[in-house]
């Protein structure tokens, strides 16, 4: 509990620091959502979010079914039609406007008896190259590292269909990561995995924000993950309710409107359960 | 040029139906357009566009209507004219994703054969109903040389794009969120479906030609573990039949397209009975 605390209060202090600097003007990278609005037909999906995201973050959006998480992550992605921009300025402040974006959608429905190997899928994606051909030594060895570097070396021959729900999330996770994005989006890359995949894939992610320094957005419904790994929380339904530290957010008015006063509760036991163990 | 190619086919082979030359044209005929059968399948079974391919054939039948109407000799270019604006309207219904897909591709296609069916047998049926069996043993050098180009074409086109392709048919939003224009990549792959099934229906025949473009690559998937064995086991099934098929359809007396086709089948229960050794 105490280290728990600790640890917010770093992140809050962070915070408050950054935006007096205000990020974007002073060369540290940073992400800005403008005036983002998403309308389809004649249903409001959302509505003026504005949002800024720091590098080396890792913002997890929360919110009920339906609030829009999933359009947003699209709308960054520009795969949907949205009013607003979306400023970009790495640590240089030398590129602005189009990161490099990568994205692990929410599932991947896909044939399961297609056959296609994790190879053959990453060559794919890389490379010009026709992969029915052959591929050289070189494009196979950067694929082994881009597995590496989630840890799943063992499956690149493995094909697609034969990969369990959490193997699959990892190699799509690899895939998000080649070339390094400047930011991450997972789409609740958790759904259908157990617990154990679960806490391997938010420790990968971990580390990855520590050692890339990359932007990473994350839209989950797994209060208690958030609680724990995320720096700042973004409760989001139809537009921004509230922002901030996870103990922030959770203790906020809206979110209470939200997920009820229950969940709230039942969150911190989980996480004071957590640290005990 | 056919001259060399006739003497090289009767050196090899020299069996009694390598006397004939329409048998030489038949056997060159095969040797190009399995390939491009054999390789297309992959895609259109990965992109699951069976059902697309057929209409497309059916849809040919307005082509040779509109050409009868037109009063041109030989209606090749209608058909591929009209095909090809077929198939840019479905992929566009497509992308839209308010309608069915399935059942707007089925009512456009049965439209399309009976407009083609009504302007036929007013013209006289008989005269083309080749395009539904097909007859591979009337194909002209001129022609052969119509399918070496294609083939050439296909080639290209995998050069160019099949990455992209494969992606696409894993899952397009993946391919989407990669940067790539999948609306694109997919309106070249279906007019050039299009365009191959409308060229070669005159010789493979309506009825039949889809499962050219379905067989091979489905018995491939069987026992293929990824996608270089997909290609090669496709091309040799399509290969294999095109060939056997041909040779057995002259000593059978019976029509070349459907006789392929058989063969074809018989390769997709072999490699379907051996999937399990191979998942």
């Amino acid at each position: 509990m105490m280290n728990m605390h600790n640890t917010n209060n770093n992140e809050k202090f962070r915070h408050t620091n950054c935006s007096k600097n205000s990020c974007c003007s002073s060369h540290l990278c940073c992400t800005k959502i403008n005036h983002f609005s998403v309308v389809r037909g004649n249903t409001q999906i959302l509505q003026d979010v504005n949002l800024h995201i720091h590098c080396g973050e890792l913002t997890a959006i929360i919110g009920p079914n339906g609030a829009g998480k999933s359009t947003l992550l699209k709308a960054i992605l520009g795969q949907i039609k949205h009013t607003g921009t979306l400023q970009f300025m790495d640590a240089k402040g030398v590129r602005d406007g189009k990161p490099i974006i990568g994205y692990v959608p929410q599932q991947l429905p896909f044939d399961r008896s297609t056959p296609v190997s994790v190879m053959d899928l990453f060559a794919a994606c890389k490379t010009g190259w026709p992969v029915c051909f052959s591929y050289s030594k070189n494009v196979r060895q950067g694929v082994i590292e881009a597995l590496r570097r989630v840890r799943i070396e063992n499956l690149v021959d493995r094909k697609l269909g034969a990969l369990s729900g959490g193997e699959l999330q990892r190699v799509l996770l690899a895939l998000a990561l080649s070339p390094l994005p400047d930011i991450l989006l997972l789409d609740e890359p958790i759904s259908g995995i157990d617990r154990k995949g679960i806490e391997m894939f938010y420790n990968t992610v971990s580390e990855l924000r520590k050692n890339y320094d990359m932007t990473i957005v994350l839209i989950s419904h797994d209060l208690p993950l958030v609680a724990r790994y995320a720096d700042r929380v973004v409760l989001l339904n139809k537009k921004v309710l509230c922002t901030g530290t996870s103990v922030e957010v959770f203790k906020h008015p809206e979110f209470e409107k939200t997920f009820g006063r229950f969940i709230f509760d039942n969150i911190f036991d989980n996480g004071r359960g957590d640290d005990i163990s | 040029m056919m001259d060399v190619l006739y003497q090289l086919i009767e050196q090899c082979l020299p069996y009694s139906w390598t006397q004939y030359t329409f048998m030489k044209n038949a056997f060159i005929a095969i040797i190009l357009i399995t390939p491009i059968f054999g390789i297309l399948s992959t895609m259109v079974v990965n992109n699951k566009m069976a059902f697309f391919s057929d209409s497309i054939g059916h849809s040919a039948l307005t082509g040779v209507g509109l050409g009868v109407l037109l009063g041109l000799n030989s209606p090749v270019w209608s058909m591929i004219l009209f095909s090809v604006i077929f198939s840019v309207f479905i992929v566009i219904v497509k992308n839209t994703n308010t309608i069915s897909t399935d059942t707007i591709i089925s009512v456009f296609s049965s439209t399309t054969m009976a407009v083609g069916l009504v302007i036929i047998t007013k013209a006289g049926f008989n005269k083309y109903s080749t395009y539904l069996i097909g007859d591979l043993l009337s194909i002209t050098p001129a022609e052969i040389g119509i399918l070496a180009i294609l083939l050439v074409v296909i080639i290209l086109i995998w050069f160019l794009m099949f990455n992209k392709l494969l992606v696409v048919s894993v899952n397009p939003s993946l391919a989407g969120s990669r940067g790539m224009n999948v609306f694109m990549i997919e309106m070249i792959f279906t007019i050039v479906i299009a365009v191959v099934v409308t060229v070669s229906i005159r010789w493979i025949g309506l009825l039949i030609i889809n499962s050219l473009l379905i067989l091979p690559a489905a018995a491939a998937r069987n026992i293929s573990r990824d996608i270089r064995q997909y290609h090669v086991f496709s091309l040799l099934i399509s290969f294999v039949s095109g060939v056997g098929g041909l040779i057995l359809s002259y000593y059978w007396g019976s029509t070349t397209g459907a006789t392929i086709t058989l063969l074809c089948a018989v390769f997709y229960f072999i490699t379907f009975a051996m999937h399990n050794r191979f998942a």
